[in-house]
């Protein structure tokens, strides 16, 4: 059994065709009148010349990885894994290494090595920033990988990750560090837990 | 042929040629410029030349260059099975008719070199005076001549679609023979009624007329829109371009080609346009005509309610002058009527094959039949 189809009822203007035509005309040539006889600002072109104007993304947009720095300039992330386990692309490489015997922070955590995120097989889901237990990957730069021809660009390791800063400018987190000999360090090690 | 003649000739035919190679790359780019601003688009403003460090783009007028010199060197492929001659020919026989249709239309009053720098009227005119109609030629078949060249203009379609040996191909080239067919019909009945009224098939005389009486498109509306409707068929563009309808067929009956080959079946599509203009504005608007200009200068007095409005407002204008501002006249009147084409191209959907016959056969063509019944009823009522 067929299902029936209500077809819409046109009015005898309508099926004329003529006057509606004139209508739609009068619609396009007021978009065209107002887009090339007014200024840029006041036309309602929607699109940008890209490379030269660019839109300002949403905060909540995916762009390119960035390592944030700790007060130091050193990357805040741990080499804990969590982010390339997270990962459904498994496109990080990390390298974990432990710190000098004579480092504060030598017993209480570590540091990658390497650090190496395959741009071109990542698929930009924010797994990474979603596992990071240190907020020491983030995806809030609000920039696009650049193009290149060479897939070589395309493999971002540590030093790479680390020069781009996020949408604010700024290299480090919002979030507050607690590095072993501050105040507001908790005073854990390896050796001295809870 | 003395050389008077044929200087004269060759200069026309010269303006003509010039007018219509460029306005078709100027084309390429209107269209998608009005199209984006008509869509709130940028559109295409991206081709440059870097001069000095200044990149050149022109608000995009470069786009039609870098289009012509892609299309130069691509590779011109021939499907393997096709026939090579047809296949060769067809896209020049799409683009000459298209052309040569610009021979019998009128840019201007009679020019008197002799006398350019007067101020113009008939009493000057010597029997020894030469002058030269602003027509390439004045042939006394006239409009029948547009008709008779248009009309081969189909056969490159078909050929094209025949010689490709493709099945899209096949089906584009005779969906255009059969769509450009039918409105060829439309297309002569729409204008019966305008022979009538003008009393001549010359075109410089259905100018003449106009400009004595008034507009073609007062005189005659129902023609106008039929022949309008059926010229934009006969260019196989939207609403009409089931020929190369590209959700269906691919490409239609240019699928099959590709560089130069294509390039002249694009071209010959604008080429049409330019022409269908140039052919409704001097039917339908006055040609060349000025309003308040007649061939001693201007002359803006005018007659209502039985009485003279403005009777000296009048500047006199030396026949160069006049001759000038009709020929600008006559380009402004193109480039507009060009314009609203392009506007009708992209506001409208595309019809289907059924509607598109049944517009032709339904409604257009009877339509011409009640316009020439309600002409001669007209003129008779007048002439009793």
């Amino acid at each position: 059994m067929g299902k029936l189809v209500n077809k819409p009822k046109y009015t005898m203007m309508e099926r004329a065709y003529l006057p509606e035509i004139a209508r739609g005309l009068g619609v396009s040539m007021r978009h065209f009148f107002k887009n090339t006889f007014s200024r840029r600002s006041k036309s309602e072109i929607v699109t940008v010349n890209y490379p030269e104007e660019k839109r300002i993304y949403p905060d909540r947009f995916r762009g390119v990885h960035r390592l944030t720095h700790r007060d130091d300039g050193s990357p805040r992330c741990v080499a804990c894994l969590c982010c390339s386990t997270a990962c459904p692309a498994q496109c990080i490489h990390i390298e974990p290494a432990e710190y000098d015997t004579s480092d504060p922070r030598y017993g209480y955590e570590r540091f990658p090595k390497v650090f190496v995120i395959d741009e071109l097989r990542c698929i930009f889901c924010g797994y990474c920033v979603e596992a990071c237990p240190c907020d020491a990957i983030r995806m809030d730069t609000g920039v696009h990988v650049p193009p290149s021809t060479d897939r070589a660009h395309f493999i971002f390791d540590k030093e790479v990750l680390m020069s781009i800063p996020g949408a604010d400018g700024t290299y480090e987190s919002e979030n507050p560090r607690h590095e072993p000999g501050d105040p507001s360090h908790p005073g854990l090690t390896r050796n001295h837990g809870h | 042929m003395d050389s008077f003649l044929l200087l004269s000739t060759a200069a026309k035919i010269g303006f003509a040629l010039a007018i219509i190679f460029s306005f078709a790359p100027v084309l390429i780019w209107a269209e998608r410029r009005q199209s984006a601003m008509m869509q709130d688009r940028v559109g295409p403003v991206r081709a440059n030349i870097k001069l000095f460090g200044i990149n050149i783009t022109l608000f995009g007028l470069l786009h039609p260059l870098a289009d012509a010199l892609k299309l130069i060197f691509k590779e011109d492929f021939v499907p393997p099975k096709a026939d090579k001659f047809l296949h060769a020919l067809a896209p020049i026989i799409s683009l000459v008719p298209a052309i040569s249709v610009f021979a019998v239309i009128p840019f201007g009053d009679v020019f008197y070199p002799e006398l350019w720098n007067q101020h113009f009227s008939m009493d000057l005119v010597g029997p020894a005076t030469r002058g030269t109609p602003l027509q390439i030629a004045s042939l006394n078949v006239g409009i029948l001549f547009i008709f008779g060249i248009a009309g081969t203009g189909v056969v490159g379609a078909a050929i094209a679609g025949y010689s490709s040996n493709n099945k899209y191909s096949l089906l584009g080239g005779i969906r255009a023979a059969g769509q450009m067919v039918s409105y060829e019909v439309t297309l002569g009945m729409s204008l019966v009624g305008c022979f009538m009224v003008y009393d001549s098939l010359l075109l410089e005389d259905m100018v003449h007329w106009q400009m004595a009486h008034m507009w073609g498109v007062m005189a005659q509306p129902i023609a106008f829109f039929v022949f309008f409707t059926a010229a934009i068929a006969e260019t196989k563009r939207i609403p009409f371009d089931v020929p190369e309808g590209e959700s269906e067929i691919v490409g239609g009956y240019f699928t099959e080609y590709s560089g130069m080959k294509f390039g002249m079946f694009f071209m010959g599509e604008f080429v049409e346009v330019v022409t269908s203009s140039a052919i409704l504005i001097t039917l339908f608007f006055g040609g060349y005509h000025m309003p308040f200009l007649n061939a001693g200068g201007w002359d803006f007095s005018f007659q209502a309610f039985g009485h003279v409005y403005l009777e000296n407002a009048q500047i006199a204008l030396q026949h160069w002058g006049v001759t000038l501002i009709e020929v600008v006249t006559w380009v402004l009147k193109l480039s507009l009527m060009i314009w609203f084409q392009l506007m009708i191209r992209w506001s409208l959907p595309r019809f289907r094959y059924d509607q598109i016959m049944a517009l032709c056969w339904k409604v257009l063509l009877p339509l011409s039949l009640l316009n020439i019944l309600i002409t001669g009823l007209v003129i008779i009522w007048n002439n009793s």
